[in-house]
């Protein structure tokens, strides 16, 4: 008997070092550094709220923290689509104008492997920038600094909740730099390919809602020769 | 005692490894690609969405009823002459495999029709229309793709198929894809080719 019990203790002390190993592995912690902060290129950034209240549609299973919104959106409940977010956006400018319409389509990747410290979404957003004109984006996002840094401690807090001021870049390629890739679709972006980046700034986070106070800003760099499209 | 406690932890550690390695952590659920290999090459598909049922919003200016209800549009003149919408994306087995966007939009950079369409466990493909519809098709080529579709060139149309039995805006929008390798040789006359029969 004592045995046993020494071997379940055994397990547990072994299964919680294991977890505790992933959870403070310095090795997965990811650069905050932008690959595109030394760039020379010219660069322009569209900010947005994470905060699904502030959206003009936002959209999953139904059954997440975060409630669709508004309330009465059609819901992606069938299986194909049921680990998939969509967020319909406003996008603002540096100066905080508005800058155009996105929505981002975000599911969640089966390449993820924790072990790795790699919780992984697929996404891509659809842009449209009146007078400018449109973009795609595809990135592969990586959110396990966002659980580890915000959600996890959020869980842990007595009062349900995480405040404080986190910034991190999320966009974890499919570019060699870490870098999403943009495609051009119409207007002064016809045809052209480049790169882009995402961070999100969060500074409250519930466990009943998720994000509460979270700005995504998509930073945009302009290959050589483009720069009037810049602004 | 104490030897099956390190034994324990030891197991402990290996078996919480083994588990996150050995164990997806994300399975997508999958409905099996119906995709014809179209005569003179290339992959053809098809894709539709039913309205009003698969409709998750339409955002454009100035609507009586919006999609969904309480529905707040961007009131900034800049989106007066801009549409978008957002639908579930169904094959042809009328099985939902993913969702897409649409954004119609006029400005000073042109007139803009075009679809995103998202499939979660394989990719997602741009497609930009060719604004003008001929026979009431709308013609289009894909801008890119990625992950399955990365490695793929090709051209997608739309149309509209009304169903008068169902309410006067009931109907399908129905989206046909002929897709190339580009690891072939990107042969225009092929796809096109392609494209016209299965459009017969």
């Amino acid at each position: 008997m004592k045995q046993l019990i020494g071997l379940l203790l055994g397990l547990l002390v072994g299964g919680l070092c294991a977890v505790a190993f992933l959870y403070y592995n310095p090795l997965t912690s990811q650069d905050s550094l932008s690959p595109l902060s030394v760039s020379s290129e010219e660069q322009f950034s569209l900010v947005y709220s994470a905060v699904a209240e502030d959206s003009i549609v936002f959209t999953n299973h139904g059954e997440s923290r975060t409630h669709p919104h508004p309330v009465k959106v059609l819901q992606l409940w069938e299986a194909p689509i049921r680990q998939t977010d969509v967020l319909v956006t406003m996008l603002r400018d540096s100066r905080n104008l508005p800058a155009g319409i996105g929505i981002k389509f975000s599911s969640r990747s089966e390449r993820t492997r924790l072990l790795n410290g790699e919780a992984l979404m697929d996404s891509v957003w659809h842009v449209y920038l009146p007078g400018r004109g449109t973009l795609m984006i595809e990135q592969s996002e990586n959110y396990w600094s966002y659980l580890r840094d915000i959600v996890i401690p959020a869980h842990w807090s007595s009062g349900d909740s995480w405040r404080g001021n986190w910034r991190g870049m999320i966009t974890d390629g499919p570019g060699a730099l870490g870098t999403a890739q943009v495609y051009g679709g119409s207007g002064l972006f016809s045809g052209i390919d480049f790169e882009a980046i995402e961070t999100l700034s969060a500074e409250a986070w519930s466990k009943s809602v998720g994000p509460v106070a979270v700005q995504g800003q998509i930073l945009v760099e302009m290959p050589a020769g483009s720069a009037e499209v810049s602004e | 005692m104490i030897r099956f406690f390190i034994v324990g932890v030891v197991l402990g550690i290996t078996g919480v490894i083994a588990g996150l390695y050995l164990l997806p952590a994300v399975d997508q659920a999958r409905e099996s690609s119906i995709i014809t290999v179209a005569p003179n090459g290339g992959n053809f598909e098809a894709f539709h969405v039913n309205i009003p049922m698969d409709r998750i919003m339409v955002g454009a200016p100035g609507q009586d009823e919006t999609v969904p209800p309480e529905l707040e549009w961007p009131e900034d003149p800049m989106f007066d002459e801009a549409r978008a919408e957002l639908f579930k994306l169904r094959n042809t087995r009328d099985a939902v495999v993913g969702v897409a966007s649409r954004i119609a939009a006029r400005d000073e950079s042109g007139d803009v029709v075009e679809w995103v369409l998202h499939l979660p466990a394989r990719g997602s493909v741009f497609v930009t229309m060719d604004p003008t519809p001929v026979n009431g098709r709308r013609a289009g080529s894909m801008r890119a793709g990625t992950r399955e579709f990365s490695d793929l060139v090709g051209r997608v149309s739309e149309s509209w198929v009304a169903d008068a039995s169902d309410g006067v805006n009931a109907g399908r929008i129905e989206l046909q894809a002929t897709f190339v390798s580009t690891i072939m040789d990107d042969d225009d006359d092929l796809v096109d080719a392609a494209a016209e029969e299965e459009a017969e």
